[in-house]
């Protein structure tokens, strides 16, 4: 250790330090009266940090190696702090009016984003651990923070308990992967590593790391806990769930996989290929049935996560890169959607059930349209900006010689459809009846879906420049 | 045999079985007994080892503190025992299968397993040398200064799930009485008693 170390860390430290003093705050003033300001601060607190994150250039890394600051992680912690800003503020009129929003909230909120730019800076199987615990301890108490509802009670406990065994398998191929290397530093597992041959041990390794990790992106067949944790938690949670905590076990595993055996893209190439065609399809297949709309979110994110391990299958620059663009459009995505579901309501209960939609847009067209461009979009039917987001990664994939895999994902896309044409089939032509209430989105909650909509549209010019950022951060992380 | 090797044996052996006896015992307290029993013997080896700060704090804080919370536990929560050994009694056979067959995955993997080269001098350049620097200040070099950032992390990880703690469990009750301290010390003595003179055949 030296001190220049903590200057390297000074993000996640300024934010553990914030979370602390917001806690403190929180304690010693109005208790929950206070938790609307706390929450706001918290979201001005990760913009100011994702543009001051944004500013910084080059490569360091600190404490021996165990923390990597590049552009890649600079990448992901831009998209996680800024997809969890836009969430917090959109979920606070929904968790005040149901007497959920209590000042632990966004500072348990802020505490998981620390743990996820640790995740995505991590370059030691140590600080990957850690990382991810802190992240995902946080998340179990969110997912049940509606203490009274068994439902959520049961998601945050399955979470826990599915949770805890994914860390124990990470943790063991974490132990055979050091048994084998001596050290946990990616950069010293990676020189044990040669082209072409990867020693048993190792291999098995990675198996485990790869399955701890494919929990956390609920990638087929780790997604069992999917449904049930976006149904029972708290809805505002359930956008948590669905965008920053995905995007930094992505990069984890980009960062892993990369990283520390990226001499050998074949060995795990192969592993995230076959997580990547389960997770299409099951995603896709299993969602059709679906009549509750936080589960269908659910099973929509298990697909969208296959397409973006199909960019890291391919193992190349140009994969890495598709995943990066590929995560920042489902966010946005995402986070639109999930503005309109917070908005979803009937004399004053939240609805879930899709087919209270019917024949929305005859009651709020312009929503209606939002929302009809936004499963476009999730669908990834041309020229909205999912397509591109699905057309990068299938790129990549024909690109690294998987033409198969990127047919299979054609295919598991076309599946896919049917649901999100299904919600626009509803609103446009399903025969009228009683559904939600109409006027019962709120500002931020109006600018998150009409911005998110918007940005569908008209981000197909250039995708506002997120193409050559992700460029760069590939470009760091791939050698 | 030498006397070391005899109380490796002795501490080994009573280890392993009374780990057995944790899983196996009927009542739940001598479960508990038996794993203070099982970290007594793994402190003899760590002494045996030279490692005799980890030995004291593992009968201090697990024998002293984890285990004996773990006692209190056991004595106040009415948890049937036997129901969750009957749960456990069904899905034993398919358990043990996927047992069996990952051991057998594993035995598999061991039997040709071969470290990286560098792997055992790696390993080692880690720990400062046992015959220089004394248990405590290799294991202060390591956690406070090599390790400060990941023990930092631990400290986060803990804070969460004390804040989980108190955020699942704690419901603020309106209707018990709380002690307000700053009323209590501001309070004035002088004013707290008054003498009335009552008069007879009068009430106040």
């Amino acid at each position: 250790m030296n001190p220049g170390d903590f200057s390297t860390v000074l993000p996640e430290a300024l934010l553990a330090l914030y979370a602390m003093a917001a806690l403190m705050f929180g304690v010693y003033t109005g208790k929950d009266r206070s938790a609307p300001l706390i929450l706001w601060a918290t979201a001005v607190v990760f913009v100011g940090l994702a543009l001051w994150i944004g500013t910084m250039s080059g490569s360091r890394t600190a404490f021996g190696g165990m923390y990597i600051d590049d552009a890649f992680a600079r990448f992901a912690k831009g998209t996680v702090l800024l997809s969890a800003a836009a969430v917090l503020v959109i979920g606070q009129d929904y968790m005040s009016r149901r007497g959920l929003l209590r000042f632990e909230y966004p500072v348990l909120v802020a505490l998981a984003v620390v743990g996820m730019m640790v995740m995505v800076s991590a370059g030691d199987l140590m600080s990957l651990y850690m990382g991810l615990e802190l992240q995902s301890l946080a998340l179990y108490v969110v997912a049940s923070l509606r203490r009274d509802s068994a439902k959520s009670a049961e998601a945050g406990l399955k979470y826990f308990v599915l949770g805890a065994l994914s860390s124990g398998l990470l943790l063991y191929g974490a132990s055979l992967t050091y048994g084998f290397a001596g050290t946990t530093l990616f950069s010293g597992i990676v020189t044990t590593v040669k082209a072409g041959e990867m020693p048993v041990g190792l291999l098995f390794g990675l198996v485990f790391l790869l399955s701890g990790l494919a929990f956390k992106v609920s990638a087929v067949p780790f997604h069992m806990w999917t449904p049930d944790v976006y149904e029972g938690s708290p809805t505002p949670v359930t956008a948590f769930f669905a965008t920053a905590p995905k995007v930094a076990a992505m990069a984890l595993i980009a960062r892993l996989a990369e990283g520390a055996f990226g001499t050998a893209p074949g060995d795990w190439g192969q592993i995230l290929a076959l997580l990547s065609v389960a997770s299409m399809f099951v995603g896709a297949v299993a969602a059709i049935g679906q009549t509750d709309i936080k589960r269908l979110m659910a099973y929509s994110s298990i697909s969208h996560m296959g397409f973006a391990l199909m960019g890291l299958a391919a193992g190349t620059a140009g994969g890495v890169q598709a995943m990066l663009i590929y995560m920042v459009i489902y966010v946005t995505m995402n986070v639109g959607t999930f503005a309109f579901i917070l908005s979803m309501e009937k004399g004053g209960q939240p609805v879930t059930d899709i087919a209270s939609l019917r024949m929305y847009s005859r009651r709020e067209p312009l929503k209606a349209l939002a929302l009809l461009v936004l499963m476009f979009s999730l669908a990834g039917v041309p020229p909205m900006v999912g397509f591109f987001g699905k057309f990068y990664v299938l790129m990549a994939a024909v690109n690294a010689g998987m033409s198969w895999l990127a047919i299979l994902g054609v295919i598991a896309s076309v599946i896919g459809a049917f649901y999100y044409l299904r919600i626009v089939y509803f609103m446009y032509f399903g025969e009228d009846r009683e559904g939600i209430d109409a006027g019962t989105l709120r500002p931020v909650g109006w600018i998150a879906l009409m911005g998110s909509a918007a940005v569908m549209v008209v981000g197909i010019v250039n995708l506002f420049g997120v193409e050559a950022l992700a460029q760069a951060a590939a470009g760091a992380l791939v050698h | 045999m030498t006397v070391a090797a005899f109380a490796f044996y002795l501490f080994a052996i009573v280890a392993v079985a009374s780990g057995i006896f944790v899983v196996t015992a009927r009542n739940p307290v001598h479960s508990v007994l038996w794993l203070i029993l099982a970290f007594l013997s793994a402190a003899g080896l760590f002494v045996l080892m030279g490692a005799e700060f980890v030995a004291m704090l593992l009968i201090i804080v697990y024998v002293g503190a984890v285990a004996v919370l773990f006692l209190f536990v056991v004595m106040m929560l009415d948890v049937d025992f036997a129901e969750l050994k009957a749960e456990m009694v069904k899905y034993m056979p398919i358990g043990l299968l996927i047992g069996l067959i990952l051991l057998g995955e594993f035995v598999s993997v061991f039997a040709v397993w071969q470290s990286a080269g560098g792997a055992e001098g790696l390993r080692a350049a880690v720990t400062p040398d046992a015959a220089q620097v004394q248990n405590t200040r290799a294991l202060g070099m390591i956690l406070y200064d090599k390790y400060v950032y990941l023990f930092m992390l631990s400290a986060l990880v803990l804070l969460v799930a004390m804040i989980g703690a108190i955020v699942l469990t704690m419901r603020h009750r309106k209707d018990v009485k709380r002690q307000n301290v700053l009323a209590q010390m501001w309070r004035d003595p002088a004013k707290a008693m008054e003498l009335k003179d009552v008069k007879p055949g009068q009430g106040l």
